[in-house]
């Protein structure tokens, strides 16, 4: 499968992230290798065969494990904020979303 | 002290109990060592103050007798594991200043409660993406053998730090061969534990139904107790393992089997063991010296008393496309948190909050992570998500289910870790697809959440270390790592160290 570059735009704006011209090209060849080997699934027959997400549920199906719907975390506020890139008052600051 | 870089955790042990060493001591002695080789770039971050701190902790248990079996002995962690005082970085540019408000449960297991010395932080691929070490956003590690070679991938920096004497063991993450191959290029041992073994809180989640930690250190002996203290059930990670199987001691096992097979015959002690050789594992793609180097491994395992049987894993070129579809779906969504607002690295230029974050993106993550994370939103996007997405997990099931047909004729299943040994740093760097390849053996046993190992087996034509794969049932570590132990015992492939690294 060739990707064309309105494509590659359109999932690296699904993706958030920004590419210029020459990123497109470069990301063109090197997905459609990836995708003519990811394309040899297509032809697999899986009639009948459930998608597996939990490996082990090979053994059998697998419920997800629940907790009590309980408070279990403190407050970690100041150790959370000590990475933000901007921050005022306690609060992550990004660009202005409304007017 | 010179003896130290090669010693057992066992003799590390007896040297702390006699006072032979201190803690302190033994922690400098591995600094030293790591200043020393720089070269290799496999640590991200040395800190002498912080491991002292630890040190002197580890020797005033040492004195109260509040001492475990690695209380004191130092170890070093792959910068996937979140660390408080350490940065964690996950290799990548988005995260190069990152300090974790909390730490990993397998740092906390083997540091606060077992009483082992941190003594860093490992380089990786970044978020564990890629099977040579190249794609660190802080440099290549270099392979101790031969500067010239990679270590592999993706806990490239714990195999070389390991194998280079530069710590006695490691931690490093497997999410489709991440702890096997890099061991298996560096001539060390390390194991990937059944799926959910290991708690994957505080791990910087790259694929979330296949990552697992383990250990990397010298010997299946040594892997057994760092692992024994890694795992177990851990609330804080939803698919943790809370069965009575998953509880069960994993050094209980280890010593039941070992002691069991003694009792039996002394000189033949796996007799009854059954290893399935599959024939997919030894075909056109495999270097003839590797092939080789494992056919002796198996000889020597029939020596020890064990039977061999072939079997099929038919699926097994399947496992290379489903990983490289499910993988990079997961990815996508987990790094899909890395937008630059709450932390980690923010663009300096962008005009409103969508080309904050689509800058942020693009300049923090490397070329091999934005292939993946563009791989995975197209498989899951509308139209695709049917053809690609849930294709790939209907034969995920059907290779977990190949691996159980298999299991009905062996105990264990082996055969090589990789194609061929390490090879020169940059000749795949621009290949995507070559490198994807290379993966060929140890997907499946990730993609079936199976528990495999790495057990150095020999040397290549270039003079570079091979890996024999143990690959076990589910839960089934203990008996692995002892027959792994077994082979250990009447070979010394695991004792060689490079040249420039005495």
């Amino acid at each position: 499968m060739k990707l064309t570059p309105d494509e590659l735009k359109r999932i690296a704006h699904l993706a958030r992230i920004t590419v210029n011209e020459a990123e497109v090209t470069a990301l063109q060849t090197d997905l459609t290798g990836v995708f003519t080997l990811i394309d040899q699934l297509v032809n697999v027959d899986t009639t009948g065969i459930a998608p597996l997400a939990h490996p082990l549920a090979v053994m059998g199906d697998m419920a997800q494990r629940l907790r009590d719907d309980a408070i279990t975390a403190s407050d970690a506020r100041v150790a959370n904020m000590q990475n933000a890139p901007a921050q005022e008052n306690g609060l992550f600051l990004v660009p202005k979303v409304l007017d | 002290m010179k003896e130290f870089s090669r010693a057992s955790l066992a003799d590390l042990r007896a040297a702390l109990d006699a006072k032979q060493v201190s803690a302190v001591e033994l922690a400098g002695y591995f600094l030293d060592r790591a200043e020393r080789s720089l070269r290799l770039n496999a640590f991200l971050h040395l800190d002498r103050g912080l491991t002292l701190t630890a040190a002197r902790q580890a020797d005033d248990r040492i004195q109260r007798g509040d001492v475990g079996a690695l209380t004191g002995i130092p170890i070093a962690h792959k910068d996937i594991f979140v660390t408080q005082n350490w940065r964690s970085t996950a290799g990548s540019k988005m995260l190069a200043d990152y300090l974790s408000p909390f730490d990993a449960t397998v740092v906390e297991k083997l540091g606060a409660d077992a009483g082992m010395v941190c003594l860093g932080k490992l380089n990786c691929d970044e978020f564990a993406m890629g099977s040579s070490n190249e794609n660190s956003a802080f440099g290549a590690v270099k392979n101790p053998w031969n500067p010239a070679k990679v270590p592999g991938g993706s806990s490239g920096g714990s195999a070389a730090a390991v194998a280079a004497g530069l710590t006695p063991a490691a931690t490093g993450t497997d999410t489709g061969g991440s702890l096997r191959q890099p061991a298996a290029m560096c001539g060390i041992t390390a194991i990937k534990p059944t799926y959910g073994r290991v708690s994957r809180y505080g791990m910087i989640a790259f694929a979330s139904s296949l990552d697992q930690g383990g250990p990397m250190a010298r010997s299946a002996e040594d892997c057994a107790l760092l692992l024994d203290s890694m795992a177990g059930f851990d609330a804080r990670d939803s698919t943790s393992l809370n069965s009575l199987e998953a509880e069960t001691s994993i050094l209980a096992r280890f010593s039941a089997a070992f002691a069991a097979a003694t009792r039996a015959n002394a000189s033949v002690p796996l007799t009854g063991v059954r290893i399935g050789v599959p024939k997919e594992f030894f075909g056109a793609g495999l270097a003839a010296d590797v092939a080789d180097a494992v056919e002796v491994a198996l000889k020597t395992f029939e020596k020890l008393g064990a039977r061999r049987v072939e079997i099929s894993l038919p699926r097994t070129e399947l496992s290379i496309p489903v990983y490289y579809v499910l993988a990079p779906a997961e990815a996508s969504s987990n790094l899909s948190r890395f937008d630059g607002v709450r932390y980690g690295h923010r663009a300096s230029h962008y005009g409103d909050l969508a080309e904050m974050i689509a800058h942020t993106r693009a300049e923090g993550f490397g070329a091999e992570v934005k292939r993946r994370i563009l791989t995975g939103a197209y498989v899951l996007s509308h139209g695709y998500f049917d053809a690609y997405y849930l294709q790939a997990q209907k034969v995920r099931r059907l290779i977990g289910l190949d691996f159980q047909e298999a299991f009905k004729q062996c105990d264990f299943i082996m055969g090589p870790v990789a194609p061929t040994t390490a090879w020169d740093l940059g000749v795949k760097a621009s290949d995507p697809v070559a490198m994807y390849l290379e993966d060929i053996y140890t997907l499946g046993v990730s993609l079936a959440g199976l528990p495999g190992m790495s057990v150095p087996c020999g040397f290549g034509d270039n003079a570079m270390p091979v890996g024999l794969q143990i690959i076990g049932n589910y839960f089934d570590e203990g008996r692995m790592l002892a027959a792994a132990h077994r082979y250990q015992q009447v070979t010394d492939w695991h004792r060689l160290r490079p040249k420039d690294f005495p």
